[in-house]
């Protein structure tokens, strides 16, 4: 029985709010949760394998030029070496890009940035591997990289498509009662998921075994299949937990292609599993910006020219650019808009998706001059904001889906107490720190991405669910087995979730924050399908079948599930994005608060407190949703404070590439954040009337911040991260106070 | 070089390379990965065990050092239907997301607690002499030695708090 769904117009009525299991949108704690805290929940690397082998990758050790010789017999006499694997022509240069149906450059003799891997050694055990892999001798002829980006900001290319003019900015902005002109500048930066990327492959005769670790398993296949020369039925993935991804496992890494060159090989499974340092320099990194805001704005505090253009960086051959105007395309009225993206290119590592590519630090620039704007105007921020949320579209004239923004403001900031911030910078010292607050608007576009699951009805009265999507820490066990729970009337533990296996159905893979929606409305729609099997086997119409707690009702008939079905009872349904994707703007909303301190003498900067408010459709777990919005403002704090992926401009090399100098918000740096979700439910995205809700939570959480700085110390930094050395020069005089 | 030890509860005697790291040791050999590796580094925590009682980053630390020792790991703390208030109080508030850093956060909040009743003082304790309280901030500045970026610390904070009866 298969169901296939097109979401080509809005969805009057979710099953979801006529069903009475009351288990959907539930706080319940995640159902695979006493595995991952026992350390049961195997990742990747930690499937064992019969006569399993070990290997470490080897980076170039320069940024550009050529491999002149691997000297195989540097390396080989060493114990426990099996072989060095130096297959120039199927090796990736670099990861591939989320969603690619193709595998990405591939050949690495030529080396176009540091660290690029050009060989595997393979050895009986991890240590003689990675020794022997320190060990083994290249020689290279150098060239001249292309490593130091502000030198070459004037070779920038427009990336095409991306240029949009509407009405006219520098018109607008000549006649503007107010207007902010200003540059904005944010570092490369990296996911740095906490599980390094793993493969393990073998092979059972022609047909390649992976167990990666990996955020879209439908795409990786295709992608590792056109990388090995490979039918794509001939290729299995599996990546049953993956510890975290935030964008670099969306595409297959260097080590998936030479994990299954190594294995085809020497005939018995590889194992490779990335150093930390390796994920820095060789998986992908949200590029460094170079982003152009200016707003004009009349009298009254109305917006009339917006524009946002941004450069970024980027491999040869790549046309990832971050699309930094993602929001600011929607987000406020003003009748002049320009936006476009242009990319320089540069011999360092891919830069491609991570954590809401876009609004991420898109909205870094574009919340920072609305909250210079409001300054310049005398209106608060807040008011400013709301002054100028658009009726539709301002480009397209379309509707928005649905949108709570101006609600998400007001209550985000009564729950806050922003009435009684003082405007005036540097108005007020506690001790040696200077307090200050900020807001900022959240929003991320949402999508709808193709996706199937299977589910079963088993005789036993327990439901099985199938697909290959993936949990990567953002609660899709739960979400999904909430979601069949709910519509099939059973309790949360009868239901099973089989994920991450290109075995079963094609999802949508975890990434821009579709995942919950496009893979749980799959699920839906096979439950929808189940439940109209179970009505005609009750000889009644599906409009008046109760599913509750394992039982079936139908008017006066009840009957347990168990007894009802004889054979196990299956649908795979498959949700398509449809003309609702067309029709309306959809997008999730939000509003970011956040106090500040300031230190008066030094500069450093303390979060004290910050408070998200958000509205995303239908909430499907308020549990997992809230730690997925923690994340997401957990990723502001670093990006507002002390993200910084440093390229050396001479050499190409990564500076600080691991974990001690590459400095992710630690537990001390985080205060106690409040997430609060206001009721919404969007008709025109999918059946379960629900949003994305991975990267909301970012979307404008650095911006916050950085205006609160401003309003404690008096300081703009429009330069990314606010580090203590780009404050301290500047801090006011606390003598006067 | 040969190796004698307890992991768990269970001794062990192993064979090993000297270049071992007792992570891989416990990942590798003797097929206990609950003990993450996130850097190989010391860096991030993920692989926090118990080494006779107090914690420290198996990754930084060779097997053949540890003749005779006594090392628990997560698989030691707990398991599905019986896990220890700590682990429950992970599932309980959320304590994680993606789970890789869990295990190093759970053993290395176990000995925090210990630590904190020994009356060990912290960078944030108000001196060096009284009994230091688990306030929020205590356990923040004490877990700031384990990453995680999926970013769960405000639920880390919960959890600890609830077991360690940080919020009387």
């Amino acid at each position: 029985m298969d169901v296939n769904f097109k979401m080509d117009k809005p969805v009057e009525r979710s099953l979801l709010d006529t069903t009475n299991q009351n288990i959907i949108s539930r706080p319940l704690d995640r159902i695979e949760g006493p595995l991952k805290v026992s350390g049961r929940a195997k990742y990747s690397a930690e499937f064992k394998l019969p006569n399993m082998a070990h290997g470490v990758l080897v980076g170039a050790a320069i940024g550009k030029g050529r491999v002149k010789e691997i000297d195989v017999k540097s390396v080989e006499a060493l114990p426990g070496v099996l072989m060095v694997v130096t297959d120039t022509e199927k090796f990736l240069r670099n990861p591939a890009q989320g969603m690619d149906t193709e595998a990405p450059k591939q050949g690495v003799t030529s080396i176009d940035y540091f660290g690029q891997p050009i060989a595997l050694v393979v050895a009986e055990t991890f240590e003689a591997a990675r020794n022997a892999a320190n060990a083994l001798s290249v020689t290279y002829e150098d060239a001249e990289g292309r490593f130091d980006f502000d030198a070459r900001i004037d070779t920038a290319k427009p990336k095409k498509d991306s240029e949009k003019n509407q009405g006219d900015v520098d018109d607008a902005m000549r006649s503007a009662h107010a207007n902010v002109d200003a540059k904005w500048t944010t570092p490369s930066q990296s996911s740095a998921a906490m599980e390094p990327h793993a493969s393990l492959a073998h092979w059972e005769g022609q047909k390649l075994v992976l167990y990666g670790s990996y955020q879209m398993l439908s795409s990786n296949r295709l992608q590792l299949a056109d990388a090995m020369g490979l039918d794509p039925e001939d290729v299995r993935i599996l990546a049953h937990y993956v510890g975290g991804g935030f964008g670099a496992k969306l595409g297959i890494g260097p080590e998936s292609v030479a994990a299954a060159v190594a294995a085809k090989d020497l005939g018995r499974p590889v194992r490779v599993v990335m150093t930390r340092q390796q994920v820095f320099e060789a998986t992908v990194r949200r590029s460094n910006t170079v982003q152009h805001l200016q707003l004009a704005a009349d009298a009254e505090g109305r917006l009339t020219g917006v524009s946002h253009e941004t450069i970024t960086g980027n491999l040869e051959g790549e046309d990832f650019s971050e699309p930094a105007s993602a929001a600011t395309q929607f987000l406020y009225s003003g009748a002049n808009r320009r936006f476009g993206n242009e990319i320089v290119l540069m011999d360092q590592v891919l830069a491609g998706s991570m954590r809401a590519p876009g609004e991420a630090v898109g909205m870094l620039a574009l919340e920072g001059a609305m909250d210079e704007l409001a300054e310049l105007l005398d209106v608060d921020p807040v008011e400013l904001r709301k002054r100028n949320i658009p009726e539709r579209h301002p480009t397209s004239d379309l509707p928005f889906s649905s949108r709570s923004l101006a609600e998400c403001l007001e209550i985000g900031a009564r729950d806050f107490g922003w009435s009684k911030r003082k405007s005036a910078p540097a108005s007020t010292l506690e001790g040696e720190w200077w307090i200050g607050h900020g807001m900022a608007t959240a929003a991320r576009s949402n999508m709808l991405i193709k996706s199937s699951a299977r589910v079963t009805l088993q005789p036993d009265g327990r439901a099985l669910v199938e697909t290959d999507m993936t949990d990567i820490g953002t609660g899709t066990y739960t979400i999904l087995a909430q979601i069949a729970a709910e519509l099939l009337g059973l309790p949360i533990d009868a239901v099973d979730i089989h994920l991450g296996d290109t075995n079963f159905p094609p999802a949508s893979g975890s990434g821009g924050s579709f995942g919950a929606a496009s893979a749980g409305t799959s699920v839906y729609l096979a439950c929808e399908k189940l439940r109209q099997t179970i009505a005609e086997k009750l000889g009644g119409e599906v409009e008046d079948l109760v599913l509750s707690d394992g039982m079936a009702r139908m008017g006066n008939t009840s009957e347990p599930l168990s007894e009802l079905i004889a054979e196990p009872l299956e649908a795979t349904a498959t949700v398509e994005p449809g003309e609702t994707g067309k029709a309306f703007v959809q997008a999730g909303f939000g509003a970011h608060f956040a106090e500040v301190a300031v230190h008066a003498h030094t500069g450093e900067v303390r979060v004290r407190r910050m408070e998200g408010t958000f509205a995303a459709g239908r909430i499907l777990n308020e549990k997992t949703a809230i730690s997925q919005c923690f994340g997401g403002m957990v990723f502001g704090i670093g990006t507002a404070l002390t993200e910084d992926m440093m390229h050396d401009h001479r050499y190409g090399h990564i500076v600080n590439r691991d974990l001690a100098e590459y400095h992710l918000p630690v537990n001390a740096d985080v205060p106690q954040l409040k997430v609060k979700f206001l009721e919404e439910r969007d008709h025109a995205a999918n059946p379960l009337l629900a949003k994305g809700i991975g990267e909301l939570g970012i979307s404008g959480a650095g911006a916050a911040i950085a205006n609160a700085i401003y309003n404690a110390c008096g300081v703009r930094v429009r330069d990314y991260p606010i580090t203590l050395d780009k404050l301290i020069d500047h801090l006011p005089d606390p003598k006067g106070l | 070089m040969h190796l004698t030890l307890t992991v768990n509860g269970t001794e062990h005697a192993l064979d090993l390379d000297p270049r071992t790291s007792l992570l891989d040791m416990l990942r590798d050999h003797l097929d206990l990965t609950g003990s993450k590796k996130g850097c190989d580094h010391g860096q991030c925590g993920a692989c926090t065990v118990l080494l006779n009682g107090r914690r420290i980053n198996s990754c930084l630390s060779l097997a053949v050092m540890h003749e005779g020792d006594e090392i628990t790991t997560i698989e030691g703390l707990g398991e599905e239907g019986k896990l220890s208030p700590l682990q429950a109080a992970f599932v309980a508030h959320d304590g994680y997301q993606c789970g890789y850093c869990t295990p190093g956060q759970i053993c290395s909040a176990t000995a925090m607690l210990g630590e904190v009743e020994a009356g060990w003082p912290s960078h944030v304790s108000d001196n060096l002499e009284d009994q230091p309280q688990l306030t929020d901030a205590e356990i923040s500045e004490r877990m700031s030695g384990n990453l995680c970026r999926c970013s769960a610390y405000p639920n880390i904070v919960d959890a600890i708090s609830e077991v360690g009866g940080g919020r009387k």
